[in-house]
């Protein structure tokens, strides 16, 4: 797994309290990982504070599971 | 519109307070007159003129919610649940059997979220400018939004909201919960209050209007009402959390029945700020109220449990307006403070000194005003102001007064059930 998915996986677990066998590339942060529509705006933000990047609004709601953000932040993260 | 009140008992007390973190061991804390002043843990106050408070002491969040949720309360909304849930668990209301539509929540709180607030700003200062809040940032600072969290924590849809006093606030939500079981609009409330700003902004804040005290010499008795040599208050956090029901719903389900919530007062000085108005004329008011709309004389009250915070103007005003509603009685009455071991939990003040009043009607002891050593002369000596040893006398009914800054009086009422 790369470093970049490592460092997702960290967040996710620390902000959604979740186990992290959880966090796999398919689990969406509303349907499988009880996420409501504030946490999925803190983890959009924690992405940007860890990564340093701004994700754009309309990016961003394309962001909708583990795996989505881990391809967003490896295409985008220099 | 002509109403019958209905009557309205306490079916269950919750407490987390700088003496003890249940309600039985608060009350343990206060008739064995333990101090719950120390220097501050929360944050360096090195700096600060007044380097102690009265802080809870051991509270463990994780054995209250889990820590998804801990993390989306401010710490004023977490003490709120672990004194809600206690308090909801004595009454026994996780009963399904309870329509929870007839059950309302009325939490208050002086101030709220400040730590949330706090953090965000100083994250914000920290950067560039560009806006990066964080999305619970709002519903964790806003007042209303313990009693929120509890409505959803237990599906009790009545109403639900908070009441702002300053210092009277949890006494004003009280008031108001009585009077809506009273009126028909809910058949059981959980109202209280809950108060952590002990923080920079919470300590400098009171120290630049020199309402603390600066005892820093010698912290556990700092608190000291009524005492010649009293400098001001001491900030305390906590919650207090009281269970009121209607008395056939309680009745009828069984319920163990503490004592009766018999009137309520509230008023204003309209006169300062932050000063007592020097005759107490707003305390008069507040006091003769409340005895009016419990249809009780003075000579029916036996204990009352004083704001008295340790201000040097606070506690005379207080004891010369209770002079002058209780007249020659005043000296037959047990008076204090509890303020000088739990300090002052500003918007929670009034919930704990209920539970501590509820608690002294129940059990017959009347917990001491601790920390006396100097006589002030301001005082008639035949007043009994408990001093530094709990009482044991037969407590029929008993008075709790709080005052706020802005002027805001309320006090309530209780009084042993009688069938």
């Amino acid at each position: 797994m790369s470093e970049i998915a490592n460092r997702v996986k960290k967040i996710i677990v620390d902000k959604l309290g979740v186990d992290e066998s959880e966090v796999t590339p398919e689990a969406s942060f509303t349907n499988d990982l009880g996420a409501d529509s504030l946490d999925t705006v803190e983890l959009m933000m924690e992405f940007e504070k860890e990564f340093n990047i701004s994700i754009p609004d309309d990016q961003a709601e394309n962001i909708g599971s583990v795996g989505q953000a881990i391809s967003y932040l490896e295409e985008h993260v220099k | 519109m002509n109403v019958t009140l209905r009557r309205v008992v306490v079916t269950g007390l919750g407490a987390l307070t700088p003496i003890g973190n249940t309600a039985d061991e608060y009350w343990n804390g206060l008739i064995n007159g333990v101090s719950g002043a120390d220097f501050i843990k929360q944050f360096d106050a090195a700096k600060f003129k007044t380097r102690f408070a009265c802080e809870v002491k051991d509270f463990k969040v994780e054995d209250h919610m889990d820590r998804k949720e801990a993390k989306r309360l401010d710490r004023f909304s977490q003490i709120a649940m672990a004194a809600a849930n206690e308090a909801v668990a004595h009454a026994k209301l996780d009963d399904p059997s309870i329509n929870g539509d007839r059950v309302g929540v009325i939490w208050s709180s002086g101030i709220g979220g400040m730590i949330t607030f706090i953090e965000e700003m100083k994250n914000f200062n920290a950067g560039d400018g560009t806006p990066r809040f964080n999305p619970f940032f709002i519903p964790k600072m806003i007042l209303d939004i313990a009693a929120g969290h509890i409505s959803m924590k237990y599906g009790f849809r009545g109403p639900n909201f908070a009441t702002v006093s300053a210092c009277a606030s949890s006494t004003n939500g009280m008031i108001d919960a009585f009077t809506y079981i009273r009126l028909g609009k809910a058949d059981v409330m959980i109202t209280g209050g809950s108060e952590a700003v002990v923080t920079e902004a919470g300590i400098g804040g009171f120290n630049a209007m020199k309402a603390l005290s600066e005892r820093n010499d010698d912290p556990k008795t700092a608190s000291r009402p009524f005492d010649l040599n009293r400098d001001g208050f001491v900030l305390g956090e906590g919650a207090g959390a009281i269970v009121l029901e209607e008395l056939e719903h309680a009745k009828a389900r069984g319920a163990n029945i503490i004592c009766e919530i018999v009137g309520g007062g509230m008023s204003a000085d309209a006169y300062h700020l932050t000063a007592p108005h020097p005759e107490g004329l707003g305390v008069i008011n507040v006091m003769n109220a409340a005895l009016e709309d419990a249809e009780m004389k003075p000579e029916d009250i036996d204990y009352i449990n004083v704001h008295g915070t340790s201000t040097p103007l606070g506690d005379i005003a207080e004891i010369t307006a209770i002079q002058k509603v209780f007249g020659d009685h005043a000296f037959n009455l047990n008076i204090s403070s509890t303020k000088s071991m739990t300090g002052h939990l500003l918007g929670a003040a009034g919930a704990i000194e209920a539970v501590a009043t509820i608690l002294a009607v129940k059990n017959d002891i009347i917990p001491p005003t601790i920390n006396h050593t100097t006589i002030d002369p301001a005082f008639d000596s035949r007043l009994n102001l408990t001093l530094n040893k709990a009482q044991h006398r037969t407590v029929n009914a008993a008075v709790s007064n709080t005052f706020g800054f802005g002027g805001h009086n309320a006090t309530v009422i209780f009084k042993k059930y009688e069938a």
